[in-house]
């Protein structure tokens, strides 16, 4: 029984078939990786986990719910958190700002109208958007305005601010892609580290076949819309339908890396 | 006091002292120079100042922290009005009674209109708003006649009941109070030349604004503005922390909507009627043009842009042709008719153009409004001075 | 039966005007993503495209002619319009007379002019700014056309009549065994607004521009992408929707005397328009121009007005369009033709 449990799902847009009968299984605490040649269909299936598109069949269950039909921010009171494939935060905001805000959300998304008290006052919240900082190692950056750091920076803020809710299951859509091979290292350090600290259970869309084997624990290959294997990274490299997937490519560890 | 930090008391105590000082600061002209016609110190002048002031603080607090543009905010200010008129006819004279009323119907008149517009975002919810607006107006001018008086706009009669004032037998219409203390009630001071006036109103309106700047203050630094200010760089990113936004964004409405109520009720105080005209859609975009000419998001700003308009509507609406012959007499006739007529366009009855080209060139040039063009300024005289010793040290500021 | 034909007649000629401005506004959001607050100004320097063709051939020369004396035995002073001086009096009055049709010869290249100005000198810098000034600056620049035209044309409403041929009323009714007259121009209104409406969409939908606008409207990076300069033609769009505005308003002005604030009058409805019908679709604004036209006909026949008034709601037709978007908006937050994703952060 795992966490995100996706069976039958069918998605098409027009004529074409975008998902077919696609099941998923993402045990709980593990990092899986869905993986799959462009048009494979990997961010139609994730952007179905996260209540930007529904399903035309099938389910998507999450801890016993189901995440069809309601809305990003009912999901991820759920306990989803998503990271974007362009980092998606507060960029007019200070980096400070920017952690203190899931801080201050509640867990079940209620509204409270504390228009009297200070930001500044809420030690409490402060303590943990430090610690989130100096976690993600950038609390010496607290006090820049978000949008003039570095890519592999923001990627950085943006994951201390999904952590920082304790998601149970967080999603990854390419958290490395356009990052230089500094950053994309530091972020497969990142992720490790909270692997090992924090157990999330993690689902990571990505294309860097590096990222993939370094980091996954379980691995589906995604090609024309359906999962075609899923295994554990050992068994999947030289895998011969995943071959197949990726063009016939012979060498699949060479090719797969430039990919 | 700590509950606003010292940077935002020394911003307050700035604000209080412009205000209570505001007589001698607007009259600095002896009253029977020249320039006398520049002065500002009237109450009738001074008490808009501070209204207005009041009205661009709430719409800031939606505009400036949410990003969501209304243009349907004279509909609240006319709102206000209105109930602050009906108090007076129904209880009495007295405005606490018709500010409450104005401030709690402005407010359900808010939340009613941002429970429908705030479903949409975006250029969507400024038509919806505007085209509230200008319902409001339709309903104010002819639908509801019955609750507006229409055309003629609402106002105090002899006969009316006012159930709670003491009968009145001196035959003239009342006056609008504060317990006895009549709005209209001027102190005049004579030093030399000069003519300062202390109105009771404008004291009154002066102690609402700075009320209305220390609550906008609170908001600003608060959690909830936290929030409000993430709603206007990423929608997206609150969505996926498990926030709707739409509790937030009617909040910041209704707040806004009853400052707008405070406002208008305030404007009824100080002078007991009421017109549609005040909820137009003209009227609205003044609302948003003080805010963009101080300076959207900051918190002195709209209080600057509000003044600044509403001062210089004052005096260009005074300049008519005989003004400007008479300070273009000594060019050549041809040339002084030139210039008056085109200058004419723009004085006077004019004062909408102005008001238009204004609005095109801060949005165009100046998008931070006075502020930024103030914090620019500020900016170029830093760096003037650090160019003239920039021989010997070493230049940091040219990297800014 | 015959009440109500009336009333759907009586709607045609407003709802064509809405029609008209609100697909412009659709055609200007849909290429370029601008909302123009400015839209309703373009409609109302139409009407005053007509205004200043009616003074133009006017101006008169004036002759004394010594044989006549007026009222103070001075010699009489007789004017005589230029045109009727140049191309005698046959021509000359049939130009008088029929300024309001000639005033669209004029419309047409002044109206894509203004439009083309605007975008190039204005709107064009505003693409990547925020939505906010977007909508601020071209409101300002509302505000600016509106004053300027009341500088130079006064603040009253000018009377702008038909040729004479088309003034008097003509029964609709009698075609289908009814009984409802009605006015010529306003027929003729329907019938103009019909063809433009007609003409943008055969525009877009048959020639090879028109299907490059349609797909840049749908995806304009791809557009760009094979080599077609998509801005050009976006440009001429806009210089296109500013005639389809102007147009509108030339020929209504012998329907309604145009004043300097008809322009913003009709934005704000119109704006309802397109938001009834959904953003961004042009049959929605259309049809919902329509519509609502219609309807608010309606609302202002002695009959509806009675009921509404024993509720209280006298003039109920000054807000109907209003009360429709409200429940319209509710029930289909999308409006009646609207497409998922425009407009929806």
């Amino acid at each position: 029984m795992g966490i995100l449990e996706v069976q039958n799902v069918n998605k098409s847009f027009g004529g074409l078939k975008a998902l077919h009968n696609v099941n998923l299984d993402i045990e709980e605490g593990k990092i899986h990786a869905i993986i799959g040649p462009n048009g494979a269909g990997k961010s139609t299936l994730l952007n179905c986990f996260v209540g930007k598109l529904t399903p035309d069949t099938g389910t998507v269950m999450f801890d016993g719910h189901s995440l069809l039909g309601i809305k990003p921010y009912e999901i991820n009171q759920l306990g989803v958190s998503r990271v974007f494939q362009t980092p998606e935060i507060f960029s007019e905001l200070s980096v400070w700002e920017n952690t203190l805000i899931p801080c201050f959300a509640k867990r079940d998304g209620s509204f409270t109208l504390n228009a009297l008290s200070r930001v500044s006052d809420n030690k409490d919240m402060a303590e943990k958007a430090e610690k989130m900082l100096v976690d993600v190692d950038l609390i010496n950056k607290k006090d820049m305005l978000a949008s003039s750091m570095s890519r592999g920076d923001k990627r950085r803020l943006e994951m201390a601010m999904c952590l920082s809710q304790n998601p149970k299951l967080l999603l990854l859509d390419e958290p490395t892609a356009g990052m230089a091979r500094a950053d994309t290292e530091s972020t497969i350090e990142l992720l490790k580290s909270i692997q090992k600290k924090l157990k999330i259970t993690m689902a990571i869309i990505e294309h860097d076949m590096g990222v993939v084997f370094s980091l996954a624990q379980k691995i589906s290959v995604l090609a024309q819309g359906t999962v075609i294997v899923e295994d554990i990274p050992e068994n999947i490299k030289g895998h011969p339908k995943v071959k197949e997937a990726y063009l016939g490519e012979a060498q699949v560890e060479g090719n797969m890396r430039d990919d | 006091m700590n509950t606003i930090s010292k940077a935002d008391m020394k911003t307050l105590f700035f604000v209080a002292i412009i205000a209570l000082l505001a007589p001698f600061i607007l009259n600095p002209f002896p009253t029977d120079s020249g320039l006398a016609q520049f002065n500002a110190g009237y109450p009738d002048l001074m008490q808009r100042f501070a209204i207005y002031g009041i009205l661009a603080i709430g719409f800031n607090i939606l505009f400036g922290l949410t990003g969501y543009l209304s243009f349907g905010h004279a509909a609240f200010l006319g709102v206000g009005s209105y109930s602050a008129v009906w108090m007076f006819k129904l209880l009495s004279m007295n405005i606490i009674p018709a500010l409450i009323l104005s401030v709690i119907v402005a407010g359900l008149f808010s939340l009613l209109i941002g429970f429908i517009s705030l479903r949409r975002s975006g250029i969507y919810f400024s038509i919806l708003t505007l085209a509230f607006a200008q319902m409001s107006f339709a309903l104010a001018y002819s639908v509801l006649t019955p609750l507006t008086n229409g055309e003629t706009g609402l106002q105090i009669t002899l006969n009316d009941p006012r159930i709670l004032a003491a009968e009145n037998v001196s035959g003239n219409l009342p006056v609008t109070t504060l317990f006895g203390l009549e709005m209209r009630d001027t102190w005049a001071m004579q030093v030399g030349a000069w003519d300062f006036q202390f109105n009771i109103g404008y004291y009154i309106c002066a102690i609402f604004l700075l009320l209305a700047f220390y609550l906008s203050i609170r908001i600003f630094r608060s959690p909830f503005g936290m929030m409000l200010r993430a709603v206007k760089t990423n929608q997206n990113r609150l969505n996926y922390t498990g926030i709707n936004t739409r509790p937030y964004t009617l909040a910041a409405f209704v707040i806004s909507g009853m400052y707008a109520g405070l406002a208008g009720g305030l404007m009824a105080s100080m002078d007991p009627l009421a017109g549609a005209e005040r909820m137009q859609w003209t009227a609205s975009g003044e609302i948003v043009l003080m805010t963009i000419l101080g300076g959207t998001g900051t918190l002195l700003g709209p209080v600057m842009g509000a003044g600044f308009i509403k001062y210089f509507e004052n005096i260009f609406s005074k300049i008519n042709d005989t003004v400007l012959h008479g300070w273009f007499s000594w060019m050549p006739d041809g040339l002084e008719n030139i210039i008056v007529w085109v200058l004419h366009l723009f004085t006077g009855k004019g004062w909408h153009l102005t008001l238009g080209i204004m609005f095109m060139l801060i949005v165009i040039f100046l998008p931070g409004g006075l502020m930024e063009g103030m914090s620019r300024i500020g900016n170029w005289w830093k760096r003037r001075k650090g160019d003239d010793d920039a021989e010997s040290k070493s230049t940091t500021t040219a990297a800014e | 039966m015959d009440a109500i034909l009336l009333q759907i007649l009586n709607g045609l000629d407003k709802g064509s005007a809405y029609a008209l401005i609100a697909l412009g506004l659709t055609l200007i959001f849909g290429t370029l993503g601008v909302v123009n607050f400015a839209h309703g100004a373009l409609f109302m320097l139409g009407a005053f495209c007509a205004v200043s063709l009616q003074k133009l051939v006017a101006v008169s020369k004036i002759t004394i002619d010594p044989s006549q004396v007026d009222f103070l035995g001075n010699p009489l002073k007789v004017k005589t319009p230029y045109v009727i001086e140049w191309f005698g009096p046959k021509i000359g009055n049939a130009i008088i007379d029929w300024n309001v049709p000639l005033a669209i010869i004029i419309a047409i290249p002044v109206m894509l002019l203004i439009g083309y100005v605007m975008e190039r000198g204005l709107i064009k810098h505003f693409y990547k700014r925020p939505h906010a000034d977007q909508i601020l600056v071209t409101f300002g620049l509302a505000i600016v056309i509106q004053e300027l035209v009341k500088a130079n044309f006064g603040a009253n409403p000018i009377p702008t009549p038909a040729p004479d041929q088309f003034v008097g009323s003509f029964n609709v009714g009698a075609l289908i065994g009814l009984d409802a007259s009605y006015p010529y121009w306003r027929l003729i209104y329907f019938a103009f607004s019909a063809l433009i409406i007609s003409s943008v969409f055969a525009f877009l939908r048959f020639t090879t521009f028109g299907m490059v606008v349609r797909a840049g409207m749908a995806d304009r990076e791809t557009v760009g992408l094979l080599g077609i300069n998509i801005d050009r033609r976006f440009t001429i769009m806009f210089g296109i929707a500013a005639a389809v505005a102007g147009l509108a308003g030339v020929m209504y002005t012998p329907i309604n005397s145009p004043n300097y604030h008809m322009g913003m009058d009709f934005l704000v409805l119109s704006f309802v328009v397109v938001v009834v019908g959904g953003m961004g679709s042009l049959p929605g604004a259309v049809s919902a121009g329509f519509l609502l036209g219609i309807l608010e006909s309606f609302a202002s026949m002695n009959e509806v007005k009675g009921f509404f008034e024993m509720l209280y709601l006298p003039s109920i037709d000054q807000i109907i369009i209003y009360l429709v978007a409200i429940i319209v908006l509710l029930t289909r937050p999308r409006g009646l033709m609207g497409k998922a994703g425009v407009m929806e952060e």
